[in-house]
This record gives C-alpha cells, structure tokens and sequence, in this order.
C-alpha cells in the first residue's frame, strides 16, 4: 500500500452506504481477471480465433471501435466511492488520454486502451471493487437503477440492494450468459420512475401490496432502438421471495424462443411484440410454475445481507433550512442559479442532493478529465460521506451534501470547470459518442450537442425555458435514446450527407412516451436553428408552469411542425 | 470430433448414425429424433441408445422416451448460441439420468457453463480441439472456485457458502 492509499484507507473505517465485497466477490472478480487475461493469451497465440474471442471480450466490455479499443466499465446501479472515481481517474491518465466518459447506463468508457493493457486494467479495478463483467455482449447487462436511491423524497425503497442482489445472480450465469441479444434490467423504487424502466428489457418498480409487504412490478420487452417499444407490465406485484426464479422463467423463455436469424430483430421486445404480451406472459407463468424454486428459497436471508450495506450514513440532526445557504444564495447570483437548478431536495432535513452536470457550454456530453474526476472524489470526501453516483443523463451526483456546505462545495467544483447550472435544462443533453468515435454512427452526434449548447449558452435564458431534455443519436442504434427526448434528434445518412430527424414528445418516466417525427431530416447546420424555432413556439404559446412535454401534449404535434416549415421557406435563422 | 469429459479428452464408445444408415445390430448409436421412435421399436429394449436434437427440440416431446434412453446429445451450432443450455437444464429436470452432451462448437471458456447446466460431456468440431489443447479444457473448470448462482450443477454455490461461513 503505497502513502497515496493509505490516506483513503483512513475513511475505510466510516460506516458504508454501499456494498463492500466480501472474501467470495472478491475471489470471483479476480478469477475473472485471470481469466481474461489468458483469454487475451490465447487469442494472441491462436488457441482462440477472432470469432470465438469476441464474445468473450464483449463479454468483458471490451469493443473494437473506430479507432481503437474501448473498454466500459461497470459502475453498478450507479453508486461509487471516492476512492473508486480515484482509481478511475488514476486508470485515465496511466492507460487512457486523461479522460473517460460517462454513459446512459451508469457505465464510464475509456476511449484508448490497447489490448494487451487491459488486463492489468481490469486488475486495476478489481482493487477497488470494480469489474467489466457484462458491460456489453449478448448476457445480462449492468443493472442500473435510480441515481437518488436513497435519498428521494419519493421513495419506497432503496432499489440498489435489489439491484446488487441482481448483479450478482447474472455475472457468469451458466445458462443466459449466451443470449440472442444483449438483456438490460433496470430497477427504481420511486413514485417518480428516474431510471427509464419501461425502456428496459426487463424493468423492475419496487411497491407495497395492499398487505404491505415489498414486491415488485415486473414490466418485460421495452427498449430503443431501430424498433423502439414501452415495455408492458407482466406481473403487477410479484412477492419478493420469487424474485430470482421469476427472472429465470423470463430468460429461460426468452433464451429458447428469443428471436436469432436477424440481430436487429433478437431483443426480447420483439418477441413480446411478434408473440403477443398475453400468449407470451402464459409462457413465462407456465415455465415458473414447473420449475423447482426451492433453490431460490433462500432469498430474503442474502437479501437482508446486502441490504445491511446500504445503510444511511451518519447524518446530523439540523434545521430544515439552512441560513448559511439562503445567505450565499442571497449574495452571489451565480451561486443562486445553481442551488435552484443542480440541487434537489433531500429526503433528510437540512441536507441536499448535488447534481453536478457533465455538460458544460460547448463540452463533450458526459466527458471528465481525470483532473476533473479527482476533485469530484474530494467533493465526495469533504462534503458526501464520500459517495457518488452516475446518472443515466451522464451526470455526477453528490447524493448527501449538507446545505451548509452547498456554497464550499460549489466553489470547489466551480475551480474545476463542474459548476454548470444546467441540470435538467435544455444543454444537458444526452448524446452517443457517434461518428467521431463509434464504428457504428452514420452521423455526428457531438458537434450537434455542442451546437445546441452554444446556441443556448445564456444559462438564464435557459432558466426561462426550464425542464427539457434533448437527446441525441447518430444512428439508428439509439444509443443517445432520441425517442425518449422530449426533443429527439436522430442522425441519418442520406445520400452521403448527414441527416436529422427531429422527434418530439418523447418520455423516458412512467407516463412513458415515444417521440414523434416532426417532418423530413435537416442538415447538421440547421439543427440548433429548428429546436431554437421550437422553443420560441412553445415559449409563446405554454401557460404557466407548464413543461415543454406538457405544451407538446396539449397542443399536439402539427403546431410545433411550422418550426421545420419556416425553415425550409427562407432557410434563414429565425 | 473430438470428445471432452472433466477436463480430459477421452475415447467415445458412441457412433452417430448418418440418415440413410440402418440400424446396428449391437453397439451404442445416437440417432436423430427423426429417426428415435423407429429405433426404439426396432432395438432390443435394452441395446444402448442416445438421440441427437436440435437445439430447438421441444423437451416435453421427448419426455415419453426419456428412461428408454442412455445419452442426449444436444447440438450447438455456435459458441454464440446459449438455446442448448435451456434445453439441458429442461431435459434434467425431466428427470433424464443418462449422459448428457454438449455436441458442436463449444469452446473451453464455455466448459464450466456446460457442465454447470447438467451436460456430463463436451463434443467439439475437430478444428477447436486441433486449437485447444487438454491443458485448456482442464484449466477453465478450475478457472473460479465458487459461483453466485444457485440451482444449478456442479459448483458450489456462493450464497451457500456465504451461509455456511460463521457470521
């Protein structure tokens, strides 16, 4: 142990809000490291071919790009320690250019590893209780779940020991490790749905029965996509203890009859679709009641287990208010903007939940230096209990800042280029990584996203327009989950020219929506220039207190269409 | 094809009967399901006897023929293609006994998720055994100590163990 970690292994004595490993997670991360690298051996000396190594090395989320390899770590249910976003950045400057990049799935993706360094990569993370298992591949995904578990005032329930419980049941699952496509699960336990789980192959809502005992709603075959669907709900509560088995019922259908002649066509939204929710929900109830549950009998009793670890850190007893902050508020404008819009209320009186936007004005949606990683640790050491959390809109959260703290805090983020006032608004936009990095894309996704964020710079005219999320793909993929925009942009290939389609309407929560076409693509120039025309229609037209989602709703989709129209008149900025 | 039991290759007293093939008077055959309800009433009760099936092959189908039988081969097309894992776990809990085998493309980092689905033996094409050696075989079963899930064969399960360890 070198002085570095020993002044963090220090803070390992402070109670955990999180999972720690125990001897047996531990052995198995570092069995799969091992693994690894014999699988990267064996490619290189031709014991295992090009065909045979790539699901093995997917399997461990590492891709082939465009220009190199890519490897997306794992940060389940989005929960991380400081130390951990330590390791992460001391990985971006050793093997990677100095930054990584956080995802929709609560996953960060180094751009530039080379093969035979990864191992020692993934032997990095298993120091720190971090893996790649099944961060991509044809197999169970990373679990994600609601970044504010545990501190929402909305919540029922923590969703992250359930989430923790469902990591460990899929890593290496001897029967659906070979499935016909890659399988997402994702799990809230709000009354507001922040996690997307009706766009999850399987989407799991923690809530009481009229007994109240804890159970879950199962909703089966959402995704995005070429063919995007909302998924449908199979069971509306389901007792805990039959959790795992139900889940083997599901796979088990879906690794029999799961469609594998055409990859586009393999997610088990398309079977729900071709099959029929009702025909298919009998299947998965027949396969569950023949199958022998005892096994799974003993769930609650781990269940517990896990649960211990995400116990409440030690808060202290304070105020409801705290007259420091509404002071610091009263006294810098800058500051003001960012407690009204990057901090949510908190669950416990006198504390606060720190939004803290990976987007900046003409940045990168997503991306942090590993300068910028290290101070996001410090926040999280002085003023968090030393927890953080990735969101699904690449955003960093401080899930427990005390109020008294917000004004400290923002000043330190403020000195790392991490206080943009912007969450929630129209420039925290979500984007795939598109041409400029993905071998995928058919277009660029990130000039587009800065594009926008430059044409909305004023961060109050910003404030004016309020709620608002833009989302953007550069392919059909959906990677940057356009159709749960409520501005969706989707770039295309059309005769060799980049091509946006614009969608609106899209809704990633539980009044799930996907967006509609507005009209024919526009060229890369004038996407900024059509959304400025859509915002001004909805400006002019909202009542008060009403979201640009809500006005869409109310007005409908032909009045925002003169957006495109007068742009294709004149094709001047409005 | 090469044949693969606990890490080791080993000789195979089975012959897999090609379609236009008659049946053998003696030996140990595998026959096609096409062909399973034929050789059931041509063999003698007790002659040795094992079915080839798709990977598709519908379990309940089979279920009749189950006791009369001493291997179930189940065919894997790709190392891509999980659908055989299903079906051995399907055909085990219909109570099969006999020997249970992994045929096809399946290649060492797979062993342990064969063997922990109920198969008993790794059939594999030529070309993957010319590349993977018995040292390769061997050393993936030994690859993890224990797994999370619990349920299936072959390994002890980590929460069984976590239980098992004083508190």
């Amino acid at each position: 142990m070198n002085a570095h970690d020993q002044r963090h292994a220090a803070r390992a004595n402070a109670p955990t809000t999180t999972y720690l490993y125990d001897a047996y997670d531990k052995a198995f991360v570092k069995s799969r490291v091992d693994e690894f690298r014999e699988q990267v051996r064996r490619r290189l000396d031709g014991a295992l071919s090009e065909d045979e190594f790539r699901p093995l090395r997917l399997m461990n989320g590492l891709y082939l790009q465009l220009h190199a390899y890519m490897l997306r770590v794992a940060i389940p249910y989005g929960t991380l320690t400081s130390r951990q976003m330590r390791r992460l950045a001391e990985i971006a400057d050793k093997w990677d250019k100095g930054y990584g990049h956080f995802t929709t799935r609560q996953n960060l993706q180094y751009n530039w590893p080379k093969l035979v360094d990864t191992p020692d990569i993934l032997e990095a993370l298993a120091d720190v209780e971090m893996h790649a298992i099944q961060t991509s591949g044809n197999c169970i995904r990373n679990v994600t779940a609601d970044q504010f578990a545990g501190v929402a005032t909305d919540e029922f329930e923590d969703p992250r020991p359930t989430a923790e419980f469902l990591r460990q049941w899929s890593s290496l699952h001897p029967e659906f490790s070979f499935l016909p496509r890659k399988f997402k699960i994702a799990v809230s336990g709000a009354k507001e749905d922040r996690a997307a789980i009706k766009f999850h192959d399987i989407g799991l809502r923690v809530h009481a029965n009229e007994r109240g005992e804890a159970g879950y709603e199962v909703i089966v075959g959402g995704g995005l996509g070429r063919s995007p669907f909302v998924g449908k709900t199979v069971r509306a509560f389901l007792p805990r203890a039959d959790l795992l088995a139900y889940l083997e019922a599901i796979l088990r259908v879906y690794n029999r009859f799961g469609r594998r002649d055409n990859k586009y066509k393999a997610r088990i939204k398309i079977l729900v679709h071709e099959t029929g929710l009702e025909q298919l929900t009998r299947e998965i109830e027949t396969e569950f009641a023949a199958m022998d549950r005892a096994p799974f009998a003993f769930d609650l009793e781990e269940f517990e287990r896990i649960r211990g670890f995400f116990a409440p850190p030690p808060y202290e007893t304070l105020p409801a208010r705290s007259e420091a902050f509404e002071e610091a508020r009263r006294k810098d404008a800058a500051f003001d903007a960012f407690a009204s819009v990057n901090v949510t209320e908190h669950k416990i009186p006198g504390y606060a939940i720190v939004t803290v936007s990976l987007k900046p004005i003409g940045g990168i949606p997503g991306d942090a230096t590993s300068d910028q990683m290290r101070v996001l640790a410090e926040a999280a050491e002085r003023f968090g209990f030393g927890e953080l959390r990735v969101s699904h809109a690449q955003n960093i959260v401080l899930p427990h800042v005390k109020q008294d703290d917000l004004f400290a805090l923002w000043r330190l983020l403020d000195g790392a280029k991490l206080a943009t006032p912007n969450a929630g608004l129209i420039s925290d936009i979500v984007s795939c990584p598109g041409l400029d990095y993905c071998a995928l894309a058919t277009a660029r996704s990130i000039p587009i996203a800065q594009a926008i964020s430059e044409r909305f710079k004023d961060l109050e005219r910003q404030r004016l327009i309020g709620e608002l999320g833009i989302k953007i793909s550069g392919c059909i993929n959906a990677c940057g989950h356009h159709h749960i925009g409520a501005i969706g942009v989707l770039g295309l290939e059309k005769r060799g020219k980049e091509s946006y389609q614009i969608t609106l309407g899209g809704d990633p929560t539980l009044s799930a929506a996907i967006g509609e076409l507005l009209g024919p693509g526009v060229v890369a120039e004038d996407v900024a220039t059509v959304i400025e025309s859509l915002i001004e229609i909805y400006l002019r037209e909202r009542r008060e207190g009403e979201r640009f989602l809500d006005a869409w709703r109310r007005l409908g989709q032909a009045r925002f269409k003169e957006a495109l129209l007068r742009e294709g008149e004149d094709g001047a900025d409005i | 094809m090469a044949l693969i039991s606990e890490g080791r290759f080993i000789e195979d007293g089975w012959r897999r009967l090609a379609e236009e093939e008659s049946l053998p008077k003696e030996g140990k055959c595998i026959v096609s399901e096409a062909r399973l309800a034929e050789a059931i009433g041509a063999l003698p009760s007790d002659a040795p006897l094992g079915v080839l099936l798709a990977n598709t092959a519908d379990p309940a189908k089979l279920a009749p023929y189950l006791s009369r039988l001493s291997l179930v081969a189940i065919a894997f097309p790709a190392p891509g293609d999980g659908r055989g894992f299903s079906l051995a776990r399907l055909i085990r809990r219909a109570g099969f006994k006999g020997e249970l085998r992994a045929s096809g493309r399946l290649i060492a980092d797979q062993a342990t998720h064969a063997l922990r689905c109920g198969f008993d033996t790794i059939e594999i094409a030529s070309d993957i055994a010319a590349r993977q050696n018995a040292a390769q075989w061997s050393a993936a079963l030994s690859a993890y100590g224990a797994f999370y899930q619990q349920g299936y064969a072959s390994r002890a399960a980590i929460l069984a163990e976590r239980r098992k360890a004083p508190a």
